[in-house]
């Protein structure tokens, strides 16, 4: 509660004079802090919390839940460091300072304001809130058209979105009796209760990102400011997990959820597929990390419809499992994703640019941020011991369990999931690999990044926190799952591992699989320094720089070094057929190589439409003719025609 | 116990590389180098000075090292004489591959960082091969996991040598796809040759290609390693006769000796397999990870309609 209103404060104040955007910055990180304090306190043991606004004649039923708090954690987390990291950032960007202010405190707030809302009306309020904020962060940059017509497509898909949810809840209401969130946990199932859920899903999918609904995720992220791209995608397309969450586990009762879980495991697995294979091949830098999140929105619904499908067919203890494995991944995506859009706007400040073909060689430049930079890589391509690597091990144990299942159709779609995650782990470790190593590894290549200067310390100290949290996630996912097991026994009466600890996670039984992370790290350790303290002895220590190998053509240059577009290559030749390719050579000379890369769902789903959609506007246009006495006749008509409506 | 597994490991493996380039120097008609010849190799590499360009950051350093830690430690992992381990309470068959992920992680990025051009080419070609290879890598296993309802590879290995030989078509696609990409992951033929320097083809021999001295004895020791691991997989999981359970002198023997033998074994598939099949051309190798990935989800299907026991 505290937190919003420090977050509305914090937008209002931005929007005072310039001298107050620091009071903005602060009441921003304080009510991050809050929010992350609250969200613990709970988990800990703190009784839940409710209170009760009116605003007219609406009541505001506000409740912190565990799933809530769940939710909190990383928005906290997330919130509080931006506001470290934006005073330095900001300073580099000349125009529009205060917009972003005002904005952002208000997309806080309507984000807090959504994951606090047991009402129907301040959720569609925040829900509403949270899509026009962020509408005005993507278009920050609106004199450039690639910027405006990011944000006119990010404001469609919203509001496509949330009429659909508004349609949903106005369903459910009318099928409960009323908007309020305990009405509709009392409810009985029902078949409109079914269309609802489906809608809502629809809803939320498009707010996640999900395929097909995913195209605004990588125009609209790379266009804000990188300190809000990390809000939004880390944060904002959780807030729509939540959703899911909140109405499938906790308000909605159905017959049968089958049908839903299994679309919501397809949907997944595609977006996953798909969403790897566009951030292997994508040039700019935060487009990667864009389309990255479409595939971890994707394993994250796909663990839900596994939660799902468990819970449908009567395995809450495996379905509380892999619920547990969807909301850990939230938070370790969460934090591992804002860790590297602040180390993409730190690189964009360095380098000028967030074309990965003009970086490289970053690393001897900007030491600090390529470690931190390199942990985000290495936790999101699932590299135990890092956090990444937890969820996604107890997704697996999740699915490894199928064999519980009576059906075997049902029985066999587990694991046909379970080969797309593998395959997107594969891919993902491939993708982000690509990433880290255009940007630091090789030799510059272009001047700013030859120039490059490490970041302040302001924004190293902001990244340096979010790996800290990365790290003891990853070495101590007992603990975080301790907090979860709460959410699972709340919504479905088991704890999400059996056996967490502090040092190791049991989901079962010891005898099926248990995990610690920080023996295992411990033992590479001894490993590791036995090794060099062997090898580093005495006269041995020394060794000797040299020109690398160019085949004895002098020095190598920076334009002898495999480029970004030519690492990925061999990955793009074999995934063809998921991307539309167009190379060709420019100039007359054929010096020059242009390579585009595109989303074929442009094409194959959303051409046809609008295709369509201006057919039918074209014919419609003819009824335009410009004639007086046509138009009159056409009011006659019309008039005609409800008349007779009228009397019939 | 676990320091000494690891030891006996790590003083191993290059013996079955060794094993396996006598073998093919017979069938190529040569007389070949003794088994021990990639012993005295890492040694020699051990006593010269480490050459390091100038290009190179930290990273570049510290590479070989982390490559040697995680690929020790996922072998060390693996029931190798007995099938009690003392790691695996604490990791099991995914945590092991997530290690074999980091060991190859650390190598792109050591090959990358130079940004010489042997260095990218190579890493390019390995990142397709191992983003294609490891899905049939976490299938396979996942297949097997399945049949002992437990990813814990000391509980799994003891599941298959209780069930005892039982034709399964389940187990039959997997080992052809396990043995596919033990293949392609160790840089064999016909996806890539561990004796070429010859630009135009070569993809683990690029990558290594500016490291020296000690860093060049960590990579190619390994790269023994890993052929080891893969060796003691594939006997573990399809083959595990002979594993003590309990640690007795004489049954330590007995698994020792067992465990030479299917080695030796291995051994001689894959010095045939090299000895016959050509390097096949890059852009064929995905044809056939496909096919491996094809076969691991088909062994899972098998196993998941076929063999279902509750």
């Amino acid at each position: 509660m505290l937190a919003m209103g420090l977050a509305m404060a914090a937008g209002l104040s931005a929007a005072g004079p310039r001298s107050w955007e620091r009071l903005a910055l602060q009441l921003l990180g304080a009510s991050g802090l809050c929010s992350l304090a609250a969200g613990l306190w709970l988990l800990l043991g703190g009784p839940s919390d409710a209170v009760v606004m009116t605003l007219g004649v609406i009541p505001w039923h506000l409740i912190l839940d565990p799933l809530s708090a769940v939710f909190l954690l990383p928005l906290g987390a997330v919130v509080s460091t931006i506001a470290l990291y934006a005073r330095p950032y900001l300073l580099h960007i000349e125009t529009g300072f205060r917009r972003p202010g005002v904005a952002t405190g208000f997309f806080v707030a309507s984000m807090i304001l959504v994951l606090l809302a047991a009402h129907a009306f301040p959720f569609m309020l925040g829900w509403e809130g949270m899509a026009l904020a962020s509408y005005l962060l993507v278009i920050q940059h609106h004199e450039e058209s690639a910027s405006r017509q990011a944000g006119l497509i990010y404001l469609l898909v919203a509001h496509m979105g949330a009429l659909v949810l508004l349609l949903a809840f106005g369903l459910l209401a009318h099928g409960a009796g009323g908007p309020d969130f305990a009405q509709w946990r009392a409810a009985p199932a029902s078949a409109s209760a079914m269309a609802a859920l489906a809608l809502a899903c629809l809803a939320f999918a498009a707010k996640a990102g999900l395929v097909p609904l995913h195209v605004w995720l990588p125009l609209a992220h790379p266009a804000a400011p990188s300190h809000i791209s990390a809000l939004m995608s880390a944060v904002m397309l959780k807030i729509a997990i939540y959703g899911m969450v909140r109405l499938c586990f906790d308000l909605v009762s159905v017959q049968s959820a089958l049908g839903l879980a299994v679309t919501m495991i397809t949907t997944g697995a595609l977006s996953m597929v798909l969403g790897v294979v566009l951030a292997l091949v994508q040039q700019d830098i935060k487009r990667v990390l864009a389309c990255s999140s479409i595939e971890n929105l994707g394993l994250v619904t796909m663990a839900l419809g596994l939660a799902l499908l468990y819970r449908t067919t009567g395995h809450a203890m495996l379905a509380a499992m892999a619920l547990g494995a969807a909301l850990l991944h939230v938070l370790n995506h969460a934090l591992l994703k804002a860790l590297l859009f602040l180390g993409a706007g730190t690189i964009q400040q360095a380098c000028d640019t967030y074309d990965l073909g003009r970086m490289g060689g970053l690393l001897r430049r900007m030491p600090a941020s390529g470690g931190l930079f390199l942990l985000g890589c290495l936790g999101l391509a699932a590299i135990p011991p890092l956090n990444g690597f937890a969820s996604e091990w107890l997704l697996f144990q999740a699915a490894l369990q199928s064999w519980q299942m009576e059906q075997g159709i049902l029985r066999s779609l587990i694991p046909l999931a379970a080969a797309c995650l593998a395959l997107t782990t594969a891919l993902g470790t491939a993708c982000l690999l690509r990433l880290f190593a255009s940007a630091f590894l090789g030799q510059a290549r272009s001047r700013p990044a030859r120039r490059a200067r490490e970041a302040p310390r302001a924004m190293l100290l902001a990244q340096g926190m979010l790996a800290a949290l990365c790290v003891l996630s990853g070495l101590f996912p007992g603990l975080l799952l301790m907090m979860l097991n709460q959410v699972t026994v709340a919504l479905l009466h088991h704890p999400a591992v059996q056996t967490a600890s502090a040092l190791i996670i049991t989901p079962v039984t010891a005898t099926q699989a248990s995990y610690a992370p920080l023996a295992v790290l411990a033992v590479i350790m001894i490993i590791a320094l036995c090794t060099a303290a062997l090898l580093h002895t005495r006269k041995r220590a020394a060794l000797r720089r040299v020109q690398p190998w160019a085949c004895g053509l002098g020095p190598p240059t920076a334009r002898m070094q495999i480029t970004p577009a030519a690492l990925a290559m061999p990955l793009r030749q074999v995934f063809a057929g998921l991307l539309s390719i167009h190379e060709r050579l420019g100039s007359p000379q054929g010096r020059r190589y242009h390579l585009e890369i595109a989303d074929r769902t442009w094409d194959l789903l959303y051409a046809p439409v609008a295709r369509f959609v201006m057919s039918l506007s074209r014919h419609a246009a003819r009824l335009q003719s410009g004639r007086v006495r046509l138009y009159l006749g056409f009011s006659l008509g019309t008039l005609l025609v409800l008349l007779w409506v009228m009397s019939w | 116990m676990l320091p000494l597994q690891i030891l006996l490991f790590a003083l191993a493996a290059p013996l079955l590389n060794g094993w396996v380039d006598m073998l093919r120097a017979r069938l190529q008609n040569r007389r070949g180098p003794s088994p021990l010849q990639p012993w005295r190799n890492l040694r020699r590499l051990f006593a010269k000075e480490p050459v390091v360009p100038h290009t190179a950051s930290w990273l570049f350093r510290m590479a070989p090292y982390v490559m040697f830690a995680a690929t020790l430690l996922a072998s060390s992992a693996l029931p190798m004489l007995t099938v009690q381990t003392p790691l695996a309470s604490v990791t099991d068959v995914l945590v092991l591959t997530g290690f074999l992920t980091l060991a190859r992680v650390a190598l792109m990025i050591g090959s990358l960082d130079p940004g010489t051009a042997f260095g990218g080419l190579g890493a390019s070609r390995e990142l397709m091969l191992s983003a294609l290879a490891e899905p049939t890598l976490l299938l396979g296993l996942f297949s097997l996991a399945m049949t002992a309802h437990s990813s814990n590879l000391a509980v799994l290995v003891g599941h298959l040598l209780d069930t005892g030989m039982m034709l399964r078509p389940s187990f039959l696609f997997t080992l052809l796809a396990l043995l596919m990409v033990a293949g392609v992951e160790n840089g064999r033929l016909p996806a890539d040759n561990t004796t070429t320097h010859l630009e135009l083809t070569m993809v683990h021999e690029a990558m290594v290609l500016e490291w020296s001295g000690r860093h060049l004895a960590l990579v190619e020791w390994s790269g023994h390693m890993k052929l080891l691991f893969y060796g003691i997989l594939l006997a573990d999981l399809f083959a595990p006769w002979g594993l003590a359970d309990h640690a007795s002198p004489a049954m330590l023997a007995l698994a020792l000796l067992c465990l030479m033998g299917k080695l030796a074994a291995l051994g001689v598939v894959l010095a045939l397999t090299e000895a016959l099949l050509p390097k096949m051309r890059l852009f064929r190798a995905p044809g056939m990870l496909n096919l491996a990935f094809l076969l691991a989800v088909l062994g899972l299907f098998s196993h998941v309609i076929l063999e279902h026991n509750p």
